[in-house]
């Protein structure tokens, strides 16, 4: 056996690879927990645009969204600390200010996703301006309400705290760093967790799945067996607008505390990006997500403490972006169907027209 | 034939034509308006934030929209059309043929890449005259490239263009942000950050005497016949638009549409590629860490509000160029922050997909908009590709 693996490690390409699996090995524990952070934002932009897609609406304003509730949240928590200041509770650092603020930032995200429903459903324009014009919007809405803002420095609701996972359960063999990493989270990271599960059980073992699925792949079939095209695509849309909304919150509740113009840096497209590795899956998109922040946090860790010998010294002198660029080529790699190819809904961006009664 | 009978003919072929234009123009317009309309309420409703501001003051957007008025009647107006009429001319040659270039940021950091790398080689050891063609063309073939790749995979498997060009934006700027944070950058610089084109190399373009206006912007507008004469009057041209208009017209008539695709995508690369460059040689002149534009996401504007005709595209890059030269007036003089213009162009995009007199009026009185050759855009996205 050892001989094997001594035989093995000693081939050139073969014994980098062993190597730096050993090291992602080692390091996981403590990569772990900042993975699936990073990977909470991009799972929840995917989610949206899995519920979207899946319903045959395209969805590129995921980006825009985000923005808009990142920055609605953060608005609403200045207006909220004044009328109910209080000190942040043990659970998550709750506050009556930033419920009422998660609660704005949902509901500003479910707003921007009916206009999108609204444009591409009703009045069937490209859901690609559509999604467009939602992502200059935001940019210029929270730019504009920003600018004027931010110059009184007012001061904000906080953030949520993440939550602490004991340390018997956190030393548990095996499970307890994988545990530890899921939920030691604050509470959108862990409500993330639970909807993804919650999701992929319902788009494929309910009656609202089984729906949302046939209307996007064959809406006229799915009309004729009496189920309402427009109203399903309008529920899913706007529905799916407070997880990316969500994701947005994330952002200037859970991360930080205080809104950066463009602070969303292109998440909502990783989501796209997540969403169509992930097959238009729920528990794909997650996966997805996991593995592009892995390669985030791979990143840092090489730099922090490189592995030793000749695999090492090749690692460091990757160029850094080549790992922020991961996920775009892997993303491009799996659409042109090099590995593994993956397909959208049939009548995913098709406008539904229902045929006029004779 | 009598002369009076001729001269009524005439008068109304020109009452024709001109009924033709103003049907033309009368949806952009009618968007362009409305949109200032609102961002007007807009800024009343925010005017309470201002420092010194009253609450619901209706005297500042009067205020504000003189000095973006006053701001954009300048020559910066031409130095930020510029790039917008490049970009916009390939977004449009695009749409004509059926296809979505978002790649627009990717594929302008390509053509600036592009460009300051034959500066850097070259320095100031070849004559002007010929360092700048070949650095623009050097550019251009780069941001030809950037549009190359999603054409053939579209070509190729189908992947959709809307997709991979967003992909592509990330890894392209990456593939940019790597070049200035090591290659590109000259021995015994104090900071990553690239040699200024116009002190250290002969590849810049000079201004027009004079003026501040760069010469680049005298390549943008000779660009806008050539653009025109290649859709209008060329076969390749035609093989384009009807492959836009109907793929499977385009089948049956024997052309070949993976090959259009692919040459399309090219070329509406090239054109934000040549984009690129020349704002690089004209006015940025040297190319530092955070470097990125917006002029990919404007130039949908700007194809748009110009229905993807050529001149259309000239006169919305001038109009977005003139928001963008008064913002910075508009925010010092009126206190109203410039990121108004980003609100507006949405908007703008938003009355102009919307429609709204074609939707009061009826389909008679108003010709459809330019969404009508988008309207095969995204029926490729799903299973039914090429």
């Amino acid at each position: 056996m050892v001989d094997i693996a001594n035989w093995l490690s000693s081939l050139p390409v073969l014994g980098y690879i062993f190597q730096l699996i050993g090291y992602i090995l080692a390091n996981l524990p403590i990569m772990s927990q900042t993975t699936v952070a990073v990977a909470v934002p991009i799972t929840l932009a995917a989610l949206c645009g899995v519920m979207c897609e899946r319903s045959g609406v395209i969805n590129i304003g995921l980006e825009g969204i985000m923005l808009i509730a990142a920055f609605v949240g953060w608005a609403a928590g200045i207006v909220a600390i004044g009328i109910f200041p209080g000190q942040p509770t043990a659970v998550f650092g709750l506050t009556p200010a930033l419920l009422i603020a998660l609660m704005c930032a949902i509901v500003a995200g479910m707003l921007v996703s009916l206009l999108h429903a609204w444009l591409s459903i009703s009045l069937r324009v490209d859901q690609i301006i559509s999604g467009t014009i939602i992502n200059i919007g935001a940019v210029g809405l929270t730019g504009y309400v920003n600018n004027l803002i931010s110059r009184q420095s007012p001061v904000g609701a906080g953030n949520f705290t993440p939550f602490q996972v004991p340390s018997e359960v956190a030393n548990l063999p095996v499970v307890g760093w994988l545990l530890n990493a899921l939920f030691s989270q604050g509470p959108i990271g862990i409500a993330t967790v639970v909807i993804v599960v919650v999701l992929q059980v319902w788009l494929f073992r309910s009656r609202w799945g089984l729906r949302t699925r046939a209307v996007g792949e064959h809406p006229r079939a799915a009309e004729t067996v009496g189920i309402d095209v427009i109203w399903l695509r309008y529920r899913n849309v706007v529905l799916s607008g407070a997880l990316a909304a969500l994701g947005g919150a994330w952002l200037s509740m859970e991360q930080y505390s205080a809104f950066q113009p463009n602070m969303t840096a292109g998440r909502g497209f990783i989501g796209l990006a997540a969403m169509i590795v992930g097959r238009w899956t729920p528990i794909g998109a997650f996966g997805a997500a996991l593995l592009f922040a892995s390669a985030t946090a791979l990143s840092t860790a090489i730099v922090i403490g490189p592995p030793s010998g000749e695999l090492g010294s090749l690692l460091v002198s990757l160029p850094t972006q080549l790992w922020d660029a991961l996920p775009y080529l892997i993303t491009i790699i799996v659409l042109a169907g090099l590995i593994g190819r993956s397909i959208p809904p049939a009548a995913d961006g098709q406008p539904y027209e229902r045929e006029a009664a004779t | 034939m009598s002369e009076p009978e001729a001269d009524l003919g005439r008068s109304q072929r020109i009452e024709q034509m001109l009924r033709e234009i103003a049907g033309l123009l009368i949806g952009p317009v009618t968007a362009v308006a409305l949109a200032l309309l609102v961002g007007a309420v807009g800024i009343v409703l925010f005017s309470g934030l201002l420092p010194a501001g009253k609450p619901f003051d209706l005297g500042l957007p009067v205020q504000a929209y003189a000095a973006l008025f006053s701001g954009a009647i300048s020559t910066s107006t031409f130095t930020y059309a510029t790039p917008l009429i490049l970009a916009g001319l390939g977004l449009a040659v695009g749409f004509k043929g059926g296809l979505f270039n978002i790649g627009g940021r990717g594929q302008f950091l390509m053509g600036a890449l592009g460009t300051m790398t034959v500066a850097t080689w070259l320095g100031t050891s070849l004559p002007a005259i010929v360092e700048i063609p070949l650095a623009l063309l050097v550019g251009l073939a780069l941001g030809a490239a950037a549009g190359f790749i999603p054409g053939a995979l579209k070509a190729t498997s189908g992947a959709h263009e809307v997709v991979t060009t967003i992909m592509l934006n990330y890894i392209l700027a990456d593939v940019l942000y790597w070049a200035v944070s090591g290659p590109l950058v000259p021995a015994l610089a104090p900071q990553p950050i690239t040699i200024n084109v116009r002190d250290s190399s002969n590849a810049f373009i000079p201004t027009l005497p004079a003026t501040d206006i760069n010469l680049g912007f005298l390549i943008a507008i000779a660009m806008v016949p050539v653009v025109w004469v290649l859709l209008y009057r060329t076969t390749l041209g035609f093989e384009i638009r009807t492959a836009g208009a109907n793929p499977d017209a385009a089948r049956y008539g024997g052309m070949k549409p993976r090959r259009l695709i692919v040459l399309t995508m090219t070329m509406s690369g090239l054109l934000v590629g040549l984009a690129g460059a020349i704002n690089l040689l004209g006015l940025d002149h040297q190319i530092t860490p955070g470097y990125d534009t917006t002029v990919g996401w404007d130039a949908i504007t700007v194809a748009l509000l110009g229905r993807s005709n050529p001149m259309g595209v000239f006169f919305s890059a001038l109009l977005l160029g003139g928001m963008r030269a008064g913002s910075g007036p508009m925010q010092i003089q009126a206190g109203v922050p410039r990121e108004l213009v980003d609100a507006l162009q949405a908007i703008i995009l938003l009355f102009l997909v919307i429609n709204v007199l074609r939707r009061i009026l009826g389909a008679r009185a108003v010709r459809d908009t330019a969404m009508a050759e988008l309207e095969t855009v995204t029926r490729t996205y799903g299973r039914e590709s090429v």
